[in-house]
């Protein structure tokens, strides 16, 4: 006789685990399968060389929504963000350029290089903030359907109408820029220092396949500011133990309300009677049955292979089909015996507890992108590095360090060879770009670990290896996410959902689309 | 992290109380001795000098200079003879207040202007197409304010020049010092006579040495930004960020005001040839404006009453309070108070305020928020007249 639930959850990342627990908070009796050993999907933290700790793929908290920490409690949890409060762009000629929690520091360093950039920089922020509050209620909604006729639709389609024409005249104009510009050519309109338009401008490219100049980047900017009108400023945060902690905070309330979490637990297929699910069976063979079953997989998992693409409308399994999950992203992490020196700034120093952008110039990050179009990974790379155990001294043993490098670009797919081949080739890549500002990096490299996206596809099943579980772009986003008609989170099979990062409103440690698709569900449901 | 001024190695020996702020980025004595009321009495009694370096300074020059500073002050500059300084504030398109400050004009074509925000980039989009250059020289030029009655008497010690005497309030002379180009400005935050002296930051230190040596025997100390306050709200003087909101940095449009809002109309011509938010300003000037900036005045027996139900004697802050305290007439909330301060010289308990126009006539009976013993209480206040230390010796000139 197979176990029932009142639902099952596939995939214990994040939002899976934010939906399992929001779902068992109404009562329900809900069970969460997880293919891995451990939870946490992208958000895992993982012992990947002895006594150091590696937040394995994602590496920074900043979206997560405060409501979801409030009513998971997650503090209580174990939930502990740490600020992150600087970034660093070191310059090829020795320079740099620092920006820090002090604004008149953050100031007097930018005005080394323009008074002007400085000035632009304060009113910059201001502006962004008013754009973030303007797009965050609609971080916050389901996606209204623009074709439904639907009361419901109209009435919620008024709604956001009337947000958005309450913005003003300048907030509107702002807006469509950043609906539509490069976010390189939006950043230009406000600076002249290139070193800082690049470094700026990579908020736009990241988890994308976009280059600073390809229009459409500058909303991505936009989406890597929402954080920051939360809670204070500049709220880009590490979570204490790596960002694994975020997902065992969650975990452990989910479990708490009485989620019972299954690892080692493959789904291999969604059970279905008549159009409606009935459950799942895992590929051991057991059957799980429940009525209500969300799948937090990406939508090409989550339908041209769960379900049976025979049962779905040709609509949806074409619009599935063209979903753009291609990656272009990896990840370096290193486990180093001493402190990286910088050649910009030697010795130890706030800066070490900050990002440290490698971004010299938007041309550096553009002709980084052309390598990508054309199926090579980048040969100088736009990083991203944090120094964890700069942060939380318990990532690594006393003195040693962590080293967490995003790096972009490394396509899905190479022109020549495969990733098993080149992904030493592509380590060294990173490695030889970030020595050149840290000039003892290569003596105090313990351990290497090199994640390409094909590597994040193999390990821990994002499609394309997109770290989004889609593309961040314009046409794949809000009532679009993940294909027209169905961005409410739910599908054409009666009581299957879905709740990815790849639904409104997208990927980042947000936990969004986890907490809005229980909504919904718990509204079909009557509860 | 502060920076010190150029004035640094002076002040931080003189600063017995360790009390620092930070004023745009620099460290600022807020206190030398251990009694602010010391230095707010060397003002009003004697002299009192100050590093006003931290203020934001900007050279505009050229054949256009004019016309650009014109375009973006609200006041006339027409009127401005070479020699004047002009206080004035400025606005954005919609006639907002961007910023206040004062314009000296050093030659036909040359200006000088001081803001408490940086205002590089506005003033150089402004003169877009003109040919004028605007220059930041905030970190090139040191500012040392000379303030009180013995202020002119303390500077004639130092420069035998005639024209001291004879230099009148919001005028400049240029001399030297040590062979380097100094202005001298007759202008001042304190709403007293005094001076304000500019000089290239390498030569501040031996210019606060001669000032300090030439006023002993005349009561000269230096005096922080907590006196500085009191004199201020004494002498009507607003302060951005507290007294009113920079439309720069205003989250919501209820926070920004215009210059009729906060006490400025006098300062704008809106006869003079098209100004940056003048269209909105002739607009507003037609149909009136929602809220006027007043002095208050807290009415003492009635704040002795509610502090004597609780066996207390009024307690009021020593210092001026930045703390906006809400205004009530006839139950309704009105308005605010921005800067309020016990007057030592006065004996009035005084501040700044904002209200809803129908409310600021001088005179009307208005309550002040006062919290007793943690209870909330209202206590009578009346709109008056600014400033509320109105000193003749402030624009007086000599006879030689």
């Amino acid at each position: 006789m197979a176990d029932r639930y009142d639902a099952i959850v596939i995939g214990g990342g994040h939002n899976g685990l934010v939906n399992a627990a929001y779902l068992a908070r109404a009562g329900l009796r809900v069970l969460l399968l997880e293919q891995r050993h451990i939870l946490g999907g992208a958000t895992v933290s993982e012992e990947i060389y002895p006594g150091f700790k590696f937040s394995v793929f994602s590496y920074v908290v900043s979206l997560l929504r405060p409501e979801i920490i409030r009513d998971l409690q997650l503090s209580r949890h174990g939930l502990t963000i740490l600020p992150l409060e600087s970034t660093l762009t070191p310059l090829p000629n020795g320079d740099h350029i620092y920006r820090g929690p002090d604004p008149h520091e953050t100031f007097r360093n930018i005005s080394r290089f323009s008074t002007r950039d400085a000035e632009a920089y304060r009113e910059y922020g201001h502006a962004m903030y008013q754009m973030a509050k303007a797009v965050k209620y609609i971080l916050g909604i389901r996606p209204p359907d623009p074709t439904s006729f639907h009361p419901r639709e109209w009435l919620a389609l008024l709604k956001l109408g009337r947000h958005f024409l309450g913005l003003g005249e300048e907030n509107l104009y702002t807006l469509v820029k950043l609906m539509t510009m490069s976010s390189a050519d939006f950043l230009e309109e406000w600076f002249e220092t290139d070193p800082l338009i690049a470094t700026l401008s990579a908020s736009g490219i990241i988890g994308t396949f976009l280059g600073p100049r390809s229009p459409g980047s500058a909303y991505v900017l936009l989406h890597h500011y929402m954080g920051e009108i939360d809670g204070v400023f500049r709220a880009w945060g590490f979570q204490k133990g790596g960002t694994g902690g975020v997902a065992e905070a969650i975990a452990s309330s989910a479990r708490e309300l009485g989620v019972e979490l299954r690892t080692n637990a493959r789904v291999a297929k969604l059970l279905s009677r008549n159009g409606r699910a009935t459950g799942v069976v895992l590929e051991n063979g057991d059957e799980l049955h429940a009525t209500t079953v969300i799948s937090s997989l990406d939508p090409k998992l989550t339908f041209l292979k769960l379900a049976d693409p025979s049962d779905l409308p040709d609509d949806l399994v074409n619009a599935v089909r063209n979903f753009d999950t291609y990656g272009s992203s990896g990840k370096v992490n290193l486990a180093l015996d001493a402190a990286p020196d910088l050649a910009c700034l030697p010795g130890d120093g706030a800066h070490l507890r900050g990002a440290i952008s490698i971004s010299p110039s938007v041309d550096y990050i553009e002709t980084a992108y052309d390598d990508a179009k054309y199926g090579k990974f980048s040969r100088r790379p736009y990083i991203d590095a944090i120094i964890p155990s700069m942060i939380d001294p318990d990532m690594a043993p006393p003195g040693k360090h962590v080293m967490s490098c995003f790096v972009q670009y490394a396509p899905y797919k190479l022109a020549e060879g495969d990733w098993e081949s080149q992904r030493e080739a592509f380590g060294d890549a990173v490695v030889d770009s970030l020595s050149q500002y840290i000039p003892n990096l290569k003596k105090i490299i313990l351990h290497r670990q090199v994640l390409s996206p094909w590597d994040m596809e193999q390990q821990i099943g994002l499609t394309g290896g997109n770290i989004f579980q889609g593309e961040l772009s314009l046409s794949q986003l809000f009532f679009l996410r993940p294909a027209p008609g169905y961005a409410q989170y739910r599908t054409p099979i009666r009581g299957y959902y879905q709740c990815g990062s790849a639904t409104h409103p997208g990927g980042g440690i947000t936990g969004a689309p986890g907490r809005l698709a229980a909504l919904e569900i718990l509204k079909d449901l009557r509860k | 992290m502060p920076i010190p001024t150029p004035l640094h190695s002076r002040t931080s020996t003189l600063c017995q109380t360790h009390e620092w702020r930070d004023w745009s980025g620099y460290l600022s004595a807020a206190t030398y001795q251990p009694s602010h009321e010391t230095e707010y009495f060397a003002v009003r009694n004697a002299a009192g000098l100050l590093d006003v370096s931290p203020l934001y300074k900007y050279e505009v020059s050229g054949p256009d200079a004019a016309r650009l500073v014109n375009r973006v002050v609200t006041r006339d500059l027409a009127k401005c003879q070479v020699g004047q300084v002009m206080y004035s504030p400025w606005c954005d398109q919609d006639g907002k207040v961007i910023d206040d400050g004062t314009v000296a004009r050093l030659a036909a074509d040359h200006f000088r202007l001081t803001a408490a925000d940086p205002s590089l980039r506005w003033l150089q989009d402004v003169g877009y197409g003109m040919q004028a250059e605007v220059r930041d020289v905030t970190t090139q030029l040191a500012a040392l304010a000379l303030q009180g009655p013995n202020s002119l008497a303390i500077l004639r010690r130092l420069f035998p020049d005639p024209r001291l005497s004879t230099l009148r309030y919001y005028h400049l002379l240029q001399t030297e010092f040590n062979g380097q180009p100094l202005t001298v400005t007759r202008t001042g935050y304190t709403g007293d006579l005094g001076f304000e002296l500019w000089i290239a930051n390498d030569y501040a230190p031996a210019l606060w040495d001669a000032l300090m040596a030439a006023g002993y025997g005349y009561g000269l100390i230096p005096v922080g930004l907590a006196a500085l306050d009191m004199l201020r709200v004494e002498g009507g003087l607003l302060l951005i960020e507290v007294d009113y909101t920079s439309s720069l940095h205003a989250r919501i449009p209820q926070q920004k005001s215009s210059p009729f809002e906060i006490g400025l109309g006098w300062a704008v011509s809106l006869d003079k040839h098209d100004f940056i938010g003048r269209q909105a300003l002739l607009k507003e000037k037609k149909g009136g404006s929602p809220r006027a900036f007043v002095g208050l005045e807290i009415d003492w027996l009635d704040l002795e009453r509610l502090y004597g139900a609780a066996n207390l004697p009024p307690m009021v802050a020593g210092r001026a309070s930045r703390i906006p305290v809400p205004l009530y007439a006839s139950g309704k909330h009105v308005g605010q108070a921005t800067s309020m301060v016990f007057s030592p010289l006065l004996k009035r308990y005084v501040a700044l305020a904002t209200l809803r126009a129908d409310c600021a006539q001088p005179g009307t009976e208005l309550e002040i928020e006062v919290t007793v013993e943690y209870v909330r209480r209202r206590a009578a206040a009346r709109v008056a007249r600014l400033p509320f230390l109105d000193l003749p010796r402030k624009k007086a000139v000599s006879r030689g």
